[in-house]
This record gives C-alpha cells, sequence and structure tokens, in this order.
C-alpha cells in the first residue's frame, strides 16, 4: 500500500528534532510511542493506513465489537458542536467471528498492535466475547467497553454503577488468557469516577482507559426535534478535554501505579502533554482524526518537540509530573524557565 | 487510494447561486474519476469546527504549473461553507482525496442520460466528457427551485446532445421536476443507464424510472458525514447486497454512488427490520 501524507501541522522533519525515548509501558505490552487511536474513531485501522504508517503508533484500538452483527441506529447519527461533535452510532459492527476473521487478522498480518475492544448487553456477552478473543492470534489487549451512552437503557451502562461494572470485569478477566492486560473503558458521567475504577481494579483490570463520551443532545432548529435520530448522543472532542485531564488526575491521585489509557479531545502535541503530566502511561486520539486522517503520527510529533522542549530525555519521566509536591526539587536540571512563565 | 495535502486556493468565483472553487491538490486530481470527492478541512488547525466537508469533484487539470488542480461546487448552507466561500487567493485548505466509488462507465457504447438537482450536475461535466470519449450519447436533465440554483447549464449544453432544463418555478426552461421529463427522455433515447447526483427524493424516483425501462441507474448520494473516510459509521444507508440481504453501507466508502435499485430508498433515515443486525424487540 503507498502512501502519501502533507500533514497540516509540523511535519517530524520540519527542522531537527532531538530524539528521546518515546516508548510506554502498558500494563506489560511494550509501545514504541504512547499515541493510539481511539475505539470508534479507526474502525479496524485498513482507512487509516492509507495515511500514516499504523504500525508506527502506539497501537490501534479497534472498534468496539459485539458478539453479533450489528447494524446500529437510525440516521441522523452525528451532530457538530462547538469544538467537538455528538455521535449516535450504535456500535454498528460486524460482530466478533467476521471481525476476527477479517479485521483482526488483517491488523496481525499488517503487523500492528491491536488493543481489541469489546461491547456487550450482558455480562454473559462480554463473557462469551473475552472468550472468543482467548483463541485469537493479534490481541496485544482488551479493552472493556462498559460506558457506551448509545443503548436505549441507560441501565445498560455499565461503567455508571460499581457493581456492574466489576462483574463484567471480572467475567472477562475469567474467560481471557492470564496474562491478557484488560482495560476498562470508564464514563465520565459518574460523581465518583474514583470508585468507579477501584471497583474494576479490584474486580481484576489492569488498568482503565478514560474516559469515554459524555451523554448530550442537540436540538434542531429548524424541525425543533431533537436532531440525532437516537436522540442522544455521546459529545467527544477538545469541548470535553478539561473533563478527561481532570478525570486522568483524580484517578492517578488515588491509585499512584494504575496503567492509564487518556483520552478525550486530544488534537496536538500540547493537549497529550497535559493527559501525561497528569499521570496518562498511553494516550487514544479520537476525534481529531475525523478532521485529520494523520493526526496520531502528528501528534507523536508534537508531543516529542514538547518534551524536548520542557527538558525531558523520556516519555515515562514526563508520565504524572504535574503531581510532583510543590516543593519538590526539578529532576530535569536544565532550563526550567517555563515553571515560571 | 486517497492521499491527504495542502492545496492553495487558486480562484474562487460565483456562479448563480454558488461558488466554484479552484485548488491545487497534487495526487488528488491526477487520479481523480467522475463521481470521486474530497473533504476539506474548515476553519483552520485551531477550528472549533472539526468536521471535515465533502464536495463532489466537479473538474480537474492534471497537468500544468501547479501538478494537478481540481475545482468544487460550494453552496452556502452553514457556518462552514460560509467560512470556504471566503477564502481568497493562495489560502492553505486540507484536502483529502480522491474519496468514494466513482460512476461506474458502460463497456459498450450505449445512449447516457445524465441528471443533476441544483448543483448536483458539479460531478456530470467529467463524466459527460468520459462517457462521450467512449462514442456514448449523452443526453442532461438539469433542474433546481429556481433559474439561480441551476449550475453550469451553458457548460453542459456544449458536453451534452441535448439538454433539457426544468426549474420548479418555471423561470427557465420547463416548469417541474427532472424526474418529470426523465421518462420520455429516457424512451426517446433508449437510455440504458442513468447517472443521478441531487436529493434523494430526486434519486429514489430517478432509480424508479430506470427500473421499469430496465435500465441501469448511478445514483450519487449526498449524506450526512464526519469523516469521508469510512471510520466514524454516521453516512451509512440501508442497501441490499447482492446475496439479498440488507447492510447498513457507508455513503463514504461503499457510496457516495450506488446502484439506485440497490438502496432501500423508503427506509435511509431508518434501519429497515429485516437488516443485517437489526435490533431485536427488547434490544438495542
Amino acid at each position: 500500500m503507498s502512501r502519501a501524507v502533507i500533514s497540516q501541522g509540523p511535519l517530524p522533519g520540519d527542522e531537527p528534532v532531538v530524539q528521546i525515548d518515546m516508548s510506554t509501558d502498558l500494563a506489560g505490552i511494550e509501545l514504541p510511542s504512547p499515541v493510539m487511536t481511539a475505539s470508534g474513531c479507526a474502525a479496524a485501522g485498513r482507512e487509516l493506513d492509507q495515511f500514516f504508517d499504523i504500525t508506527t503508533i502506539g497501537a490501534i484500538v479497534t472498534k468496539s465489537v459485539m458478539l453479533q452483527p450489528r447494524s446500529g441506529r437510525a440516521t441522523p447519527r452525528m451532530a457538530e458542536t462547538p469544538s467537538g461533535m455528538l455521535n449516535s452510532i450504535g456500535l454498528q459492527g460486524p460482530g466478533i467471528d467476521r471481525f476476527i476473521e477479517h479485521d483482526l487478522a488483517w491488523l496481525s498480518e499488517r503487523g500492528a498492535r491491536t488493543i481489541v475492544s469489546i461491547a456487550g448487553g450482558s455480562v454473559d456477552e462480554y463473557a462469551k466475547l473475552a472468550a472468543r478473543l482467548r483463541i485469537a492470534r493479534g490481541v496485544s489487549a482488551i479493552e472493556v467497553n462498559i460506558s457506551c451512552p448509545n443503548v436505549e437503557d441507560r441501565g445498560q451502562v455499565f461503567a455508571c454503577d460499581p457493581n456492574s461494572a466489576a462483574s463484567v470485569i471480572q467475567a472477562v478477566k475469567r474467560h481471557s488468557e492470564p496474562r491478557m492486560p484488560i482495560f476498562a473503558k470508564l464514563s465520565p458521567d459518574v460523581t465518583d469516577i474514583v470508585s468507579i475504577a477501584g471497583a474494576v481494579v479490584r474486580a481484576g483490570a489492569s488498568g482503565v482507559s478514560v474516559i469515554n463520551t459524555l451523554l448530550g443532545m442537540v436540538i434542531n432548529p429548524d424541525t425543533m426535534r431533537p436532531h440525532l435520530a437516537g436522540v442522544t448522543g455521546g459529545l467527544s472532542g477538545p469541548a470535553i478535554r478539561p473533563v478527561a485531564v481532570r478525570c486522568v488526575w483524580q484517578i492517578r491521585q488515588a491509585f499512584p501505579d494504575l496503567p492509564i489509557i487518556g483520552m478525550g479531545g486530544i488534537r496536538s502535541g500540547m493537549d497529550a502533554l497535559e493527559f501525561i503530566l497528569a499521570g496518562a502511561n498511553a494516550l487514544s486520539v479520537g476525534t481529531a482524526v475525523f478532521h485529520d486522517p494523520s493526526a496520531p503520527v502528528r501528534i507523536h510529533a508534537e508531543l516529542q518537540r514538547a518534551l524536548v522542549d520542557r527538558g525531558f530525555s523520556s516519555l515515562s519521566e514526563a508520565i504524572s509530573y504535574a503531581h510532583r509536591p510543590k516543593d519538590a526539587i526539578p529532576e530535569v536540571d536544565d532550563e526550567l524557565d517555563f515553571i515560571s512563565e | 487510494m486517497a492521499v491527504q495535502v495542502r492545496g492553495e486556493v487558486l480562484d474562487i468565483r460565483r456562479v448563480g447561486a454558488y461558488q466554484v472553487l479552484s485548488l491545487t491538490a497534487p495526487g488528488i486530481a491526477d487520479i481523480a474519476r467522475p463521481g470521486h470527492f474530497v473533504t476539506l478541512g474548515i476553519g483552520g488547525e485551531e477550528s472549533s469546527m472539526l468536521l471535515r466537508r465533502a464536495f463532489a469533484i466537479h473538474q480537474v487539470q492534471s497537468r500544468g504549473v501547479y501538478g494537478g488542480t481540481l475545482d468544487i461546487v460550494i453552496g452556502v448552507h452553514g457556518k462552514g461553507t460560509r467560512w470556504l466561500a471566503d477564502r481568497r487567493r493562495h489560502d492553505a485548505i486540507d484536502i483529502v482525496g480522491p474519496l468514494g466509488r466513482p460512476f461506474i462507465l458502460p463497456k459498450e457504447r450505449v445512449p447516457c442520460v445524465l441528471v443533476g438537482g441544483g448543483y448536483g450536475s458539479a460531478p456530470l461535466f467529467m463524466l459527460a466528457e468520459q462517457l462521450r470519449e467512449r462514442g456514448c450519447r449523452v443526453d442532461v436533465v438539469v433542474g433546481a427551485a429556481t433559474e439561480e440554483k441551476l449550475f453550469g447549464v451553458l457548460e453542459l449544453k456544449r458536453l451534452a446532445s441535448t439538454l433539457t432544463i426544468t426549474t420548479d418555478d418555471g423561470s427557465l426552461g420547463e416548469r417541474g421536476r427532472v424526474t418529470d421529463v426523465l421518462p420520455e427522455l429516457m424512451d426517446r433515447v433508449d437510455a440504458a443507464v442513468v447517472y443521478a447526483c441531487g436529493p434523494m427524493p430526486m434519486l429514489q424516483r430517478v432509480a424508479e424510472v430506470a427500473e421499469e425501462r430496465q435500465a441501469y441507474s448511478q445514483c450519487a448520494v449526498e449524506e450526512a458525514m464526519a469523516c469521508g473516510i469510512g471510520v466514524c459509521m454516521t453516512c451509512v444507508l440501508p442497501v441490499v447486497g447482492e446475496d439479498g440481504v440488507t447492510r447498513m453501507l457507508r455513503s463514504c466508502v461503499e457510496g457516495p454512488v450506488f446502484r439506485g435499485d440497490r438502496v432501500r430508498w423508503n427506509d435511509v433515515g431508518t434501519i429497515p427490520t429485516d437488516t443485517l443486525g437489526a435490533p431485536v424487540e427488547g434490544g438495542h
């Protein structure tokens, strides 16, 4: 597959950049870059491979797959909102068997690291999905989507209740290969996200992915009815970034060593830096891909530059750096002028 | 194979109710075929408008000093298209393309009818040229609400054996819809294929008229898209496959051109109950 990319942002190679170690450890899996795609924003990688080499980024996080083929919701499924968008796709997908045969096989052949996102309507469905993946090749980790807002029954949003969330994670853990890293994807639409994180960690999650979209709604001023066929939808994009950074921060404070995948409105290297400093070990780039299909590689390059500019000699040094005590003696010794800026 | 390039505005000019934007698009213009589209980033890198806007490719020039340029036709509907219409010479625009499945051309020299609603005529120019190069007779019908909302009448007259014009208000050509005059035209020229681009109700009627005459129809749909490259799943519509199964297909990668007899026009905007993976009672 040939590809040509002329990014709208600064290209790696515009000017000489000091290369630093950008690798990150995610619950035992070593990624060459912290930048990954976000579930639901990259399908299964094939389309984006036209725009950049998908094997160079941290991982492809695939669109949440269910046990059976699923048509998703009626259209309109989308509305543009200020610095964001609302979507109401409803988990359209091919079902796990076709996914494994068609998509996962291609990703594996292509040499991409793959985090498979799964979604179910019941604890049993999650268990079956995990069992199917146990015998599949090419799975680096599982992201358990317990927080999709686009289901008819809000009671099905497992991530809104610590016990439901824990039941799903326990089931996935029990049916997965013992060393398989399992990430629980959490919803920001809860009073206390730290308690949900605690529940999934106790249930056996290796780490957490934060955050899924926020539940939102748009009324069409012409029809004077809800714009989305599904009435409500998930809000994503830069508009939700401060909420996401806050969630990463709170979970990092409560769990100093928990692997965290941060996501929510990351559009530039500077946005990515915020998540890293707040405590994310890796990042998912979602809605930004709709705006700029080569965003993941651009953000990787911009993040590296931002880290170099701040005197970090590796990505891992910067993870959780915003949590250092106020009077901490800086570990990076050259030029810390930025602190007083 | 789509590419992402930084294009430059060469020219922007008003044509009736529309703006025609000429852009440098190296690597896109040279491989674009009739029915392909491009998406444009709106508002620059810090834009609060995240979704790209999709436009059918109107014309291409694959050689010359700019190494490939293309024209698109913009109808201003909202903030994004307003921003585009306000671009000036030398402004940079992020372009992705060519995207989608283009029109399929007949192998034989058969009579073809092209139907455009409003600025839906934009992609028909390249198509008419290529059909004529193959030796096909080309007759064109264009229609719009008013004369101002027709696009490219003079140029189409040059490209077509006959050009029929309709307007809802009768301000130019025949009063009525393109689909009012289509049956008679198809019969007269014994059309084997009808190509259409325009609003959904028009496409539906075109597909019906073609089917009644056992002619093929190739319909380019306009669905709201977020990404244009097949990853967001917002631009879906129910389409029957060769296996008889209805699936929600993405108009950006499995379209925008569909066989008219495959699209379930009456069910667009819904999930028909017999769709693969449709919700079951008590389910989602």
